[in-house]
């Protein structure tokens, strides 16, 4: 029961890891959101690079293959000047017997500053922050990347992010968050997100066999209709539904699974007429999101891309210097 | 060796009684209680006072690590942490490697046991082939060589038929049969229990209805063969709730609870504690007044440690991965005088959970102080507290989520067949 | 805003202010850009760009990036977007701060105005130079010069009508 404080907060209540949402106050991850505003114009620099990061290791630790996560880590690094060094692990020391912690000693050992971390257990980057300040090198920071459905906490960010963007005032907004929200550490890290920053009407929607036992729990409002639970909102996330999930146990098949829960332009027309559309990507036409509402324009998938790496700079830049 | 045990407060599980007098020790067994017998001449006095001098506890599920999981714990470090624990006697489960499931094995693990001369230990030998969960074992021959019962230990029992065989063949020869409840298909994949707790973390979750689809099943063939059947680990508020009602309609079924299940709950894995990591797993805070009430109220007869003793190794992993379970037998008596004093619970009833209650369900003749009762001893400081720390252990198993904190209960001197095995 | 402490005496900013312009006036090309380091700097370019005739765009930079004292203060909360509203390659731009101590901040904003570009040349311009250099870096156009204790921080502030007034701190804000 030694596990009570969130290791990622520092003695001084600084950030030093980002491994989730939960818990953060409302004031910080309204100081990375603000961080990311200036990140967000570097398309007009010529030279699409500032210093804050030179000389610093960074390793993209991947435990699970994520080439699009991933990526947007690495431009996010190396636009900070820092050195990406990318590791896919789940080919590499695993295979030889080597545990996670091991590995993270070794990389250590090889001057890392920061580890970005995706797994597919949950829990894990908590267990790598864990070690580092048990073994007294807290001077090394983790940034979470995804750890399996528990949290994508810089995805939630670059989802507040967009929804700042577009609708200002998270303290009047309702949002929808549509699909497979068991499995999904990107609804769970949003979800925090909206709670602490105040937005009253989180709905997440989907059949039982998606829903999580008392997400209730987690300040949210349970539908199983679609139609009843888009009614006007200001925001809909969609979730990706993995291949693996599409036929089985939990869902008969994609086709039904579109017919219910799918975003058509008639479903979008119940939400309100200035509502806009999310997925953290990447998606699956005609499974969850119909094409004509991927690229319509309410649709902002786009700009989201654009956001994450500006987000995913502000959050390296703030834990690096703390 | 004659001992006598002088101005303790004598607690017999059995009479109910606890009251301050002396006891007296010799040739192996209790030879009086209250006044001296003629002319019996000490030789070794042991000053008891304000201490409880109680029967030596008796833990039905405590894994010793023999044959095969020796980097884990031998047979020589769990029956030392048995007896700094104050347990005399213990009942290990038959999932070593490779499992209790022919004589030999038992006689090799009886035989290793009488030699090291602390706790005596009773195997509960496999009730299926490799705890494959399809051939019977030769539950007479494993009964001759030692085995006091028949389980799956921590593996499956999937198929129902088998179950029904073997509660029919185990019945037929009355042997006994200890299962723990826990569907296999409902439990797949899950790490923490399905509530508010593993929802937040993204933890793959066991339902409750793991546990109660698994008990109907079990009590439905108990009913069917008439098969004395001991329910190990109890962990949820349904389970308790079918237990007591199968007790109150007259089925001979006892039941037992981890007593880290009566002190801990889900909240506690905190963010990703591998040592909360429990199979069953740490339930909500309901089912934990549940199990607390049912123990108190007999519905659950026996607390046990659950006793794993886990390598760093096993824990220094993400949440999902950690092998599950902690080391239990040095905290048995503390945790269940815990329970007492928080359900204010006598300490007499409390000490029959641990002593009385699971020698029935050994079917030994041990578990009370009374002349001519073999002297298995546990004489222990109620009101000292002492703080569970990994070199405090003498388990080879170093892993509790208790680590750091204070615990009642201060064994001071274990007694094994009248002999001194343990002071502190 | 905070009062003199006893033993500082630190001169009016719109005097220093008009001292300044005039300065420019005189010395700088009639095209040349503005960019105010934030914040202070911002203030003090859009009130030359006003006062000083020529055509001159107006731009805003924040150092935040850029600052040498990252790896032991951790990033600036707060920091804003760099804005050059003009083509940064070939231009010559006057750089604007309020106070000029140690050179540091001016180090950070050339880095920074090259990551956008190569300009032509680069002058500075400062309100208050206080001496105590730490880097080979002059100002090109000063308001007024100003001996200060080394525990102080000299802070330039704007009240509601926008008028400007130097104030002292205690050093060690940042």
């Amino acid at each position: 029961m030694n596990a009570g404080r969130n290791p990622q907060l520092g003695p001084d209540g600084r950030l030093v890891h980002l491994l989730t949402l939960e818990g953060l106050p409302a004031a910080t991850i309204l100081s990375i959101l603000d961080a990311a505003e200036p990140f967000a114009s570097f398309g007009e620099r010529e030279v699409k690079k500032v210093p804050l990061l030179r000389g610093k290791a960074v390793f993209n630790l991947f435990f699970e293959n994520s080439t699009r996560t991933r990526t947007t880590f690495e431009i996010a690094a190396k636009r900070l000047s820092a050195d990406v060094i990318n590791l896919n692990i789940g080919a590499s020391s695993t295979s030889k017997g080597e545990t996670l912690l091991d590995t993270i000693d070794n990389l250590v050992a090889m001057n890392a500053d920061m580890f970005v971390v995706r797994h597919s257990q949950s829990g894990a980057p908590h267990l790598i922050a864990s070690h580092l300040l048990a073994t007294g090198r807290s001077h090394v920071h983790v940034v979470n990347a995804g750890d399996g459905r528990h949290a994508h906490p810089t995805q939630g960010l670059l989802d507040l992010y967009t929804i700042r963007h577009y609708k200002r005032d998270f303290r009047a907004l309702s949002v929808a968050v549509v699909g497979d929200v068991l499995h999904s550490r990107v609804a769970r890290s949003l979800i925090h997100g909206l709670a602490t920053l105040g937005t009253p009407d989180v709905r997440v929607i989907g059949p039982r066999t998606l829903i999580p036992a008392r997400v209730e729990g987690m300040g949210v409002r349970v539908f199983h209709d679609m139609r009843a639970g888009l009614a006007d909102c200001d925001v809909i996330v969609m979730l990706r539904l993995q291949n693996e999930r599409m036929k089985g146990a939990l869902l008969p098949s994609a086709g039904e699974y579109f017919k219910h829960y799918g975003l058509t332009d008639g479903k979008l027309a119940l939400a309100k007429s200035d509502a806009i559309v999310m997925h953290p990507g990447p998606m699956n036409r005609g499974i969850e999101i119909d094409s004509p509402v991927a690229d319509g324009e309410r649709s902002v998938i786009l700009p989201q891309v654009t956001f994450g790496i500006a987000v995913r700079m502000a959050v390296m830049s703030m834990v690096a210097g703390n | 060796m004659r001992i006598e045990i002088l101005r303790g407060r004598v607690v017999d599980p059995v009479a109910r009684t606890d009251r301050v007098e002396p006891v007296y020790v010799a040739d192996g067994s209790i030879v009086a209680v209250g006044a001296a017998p003629a002319g019996f001449r000490a030789e070794r006095t042991i000053e008891a006072s304000g201490l409880v001098v109680a029967p030596g506890l008796i833990d039905l599920n405590a894994r010793l690590r023999e044959p095969g999981l020796e980097h884990k714990a031998t047979l020589d470090s769990e029956l030392k942490a048995a007896i700094a624990g104050g347990v005399t006697r213990l009942a290990c489960p038959p999932d070593t490697d490779p499992p209790l499931d022919e004589p030999g094995l038992v006689e090799m693990l009886t035989r290793r046991a009488r030699h090291a001369n602390r706790a005596h230990v009773h195997p509960v030998g496999a009730l299926t082939l490799g705890l494959q969960g399809t051939t019977l074992t030769e539950m007479g021959e494993l009964a001759d060589a030692g085995c006091v019962a028949y389980s799956q230990g921590d593996a499956p029992l999937p198929d129902a038929q088998v179950m029904l065989r073997a509660m029919q063949y185990a019945a037929t020869f009355r042997h006994r049969v200890w299962l723990r409840p826990q569907d296999p298909s409902l439990a797949r994949g899950g790490v923490a229990h399905e509530g508010e707790m593993s929802t937040r973390l993204g933890l793959p979750a066991v339902p409750s209805c793991a546990e109660s689809v698994a008990l109907a099943t079990i009590l439905a063939l108990a009913r069917e063969t008439g098969v004395r059947v001991h329910l190990q680990r109890l962990s949820t508020a349904e389970g308790v709730a079918m237990v007591r009602d199968a007790k109150r309609a007259g089925l001979a079924v006892t039941c037992e609870v981890a007593a880290h299940h009566l002190h801990l709950c889900d909240v506690d894995i905190g963010w990703f504690d591998a040592q909360a990591r429990f199979d069953p797993p740490l339930r909500g805070t309901r089912d934990r007044a549940a199990l607390r009430a049912g123990l108190a109220d007999g519905t659950i007869d026996v607390v046990s440690s659950d006793h794993a003793p886990v390598d760093d190794d096993a824990k220094l992993v993400p949440f999902g991965e950690a092998e599950p379970g902690a080391t239990g037998l040095e905290l048995l008596l503390s945790l269940t005088l815990k329970w007492a004093a928080e359900e204010h619970v006598s300490l007499p009833d409390a000490i029959a959970r641990v002593t009385s209650a699971p020698a029935a369900i050994l079917g030994v003749a041990a578990g009370r102080i009374a002349v001519g009762a073999v002297a298995d001893l546990c004489v222990f400081d109620p009101a000292s507290h002492w703080r569970v720390e990994r070199n405090a252990l003498a388990s080879q198993g170093k892993n509790t989520p208790f680590l750091g904190l204070e615990l009642p209960g201060r064994v001071r001197w274990t007694l094994v067949g009248g002999q001194v095995v343990h002071e502190a | 805003m905070s009062a003199d402490p006893p033993g500082v005496h630190l001169p009016d900013a719109e005097r220093a202010l008009e001292t300044l312009a005039s300065s420019l006036l005189t010395g700088v090309a009639h095209d040349a850009a503005f960019v105010g380091i934030y914040s202070g700097g911002a203030w003090l370019a859009e009130r030359l760009g006003k006062l000083v005739p020529g055509e001159h765009p107006v731009g805003f930079i924040d150092v935040s990036f850029y600052r040498d004292d990252y790896a032991s203060r951790g990033l600036k909360t707060g920091a804003r977007r760099s804005d050059l509203p003009f083509d940064v390659a070939g231009a010559t731009i006057v750089l604007i701060d309020d106070v000029l101590y140690t050179g540091r901040s001016t180090r950070a904003a050339i880095n920074e105005l090259f990551d956008f570009g190569r300009p032509r040349a680069i002058e500075l311009a400062v309100l208050v130079d206080r001496g105590g250099r730490e880097l080979p870096i002059e100002p090109d156009y000063v308001g007024v010069r100003v001996a200060c204790a080394r525990s102080l921080s000299i802070v330039l502030s704007r009240d509601a009508a926008g008028r400007l007034s130097l104030g002292a701190e205690p050093a060690g804000g940042g």
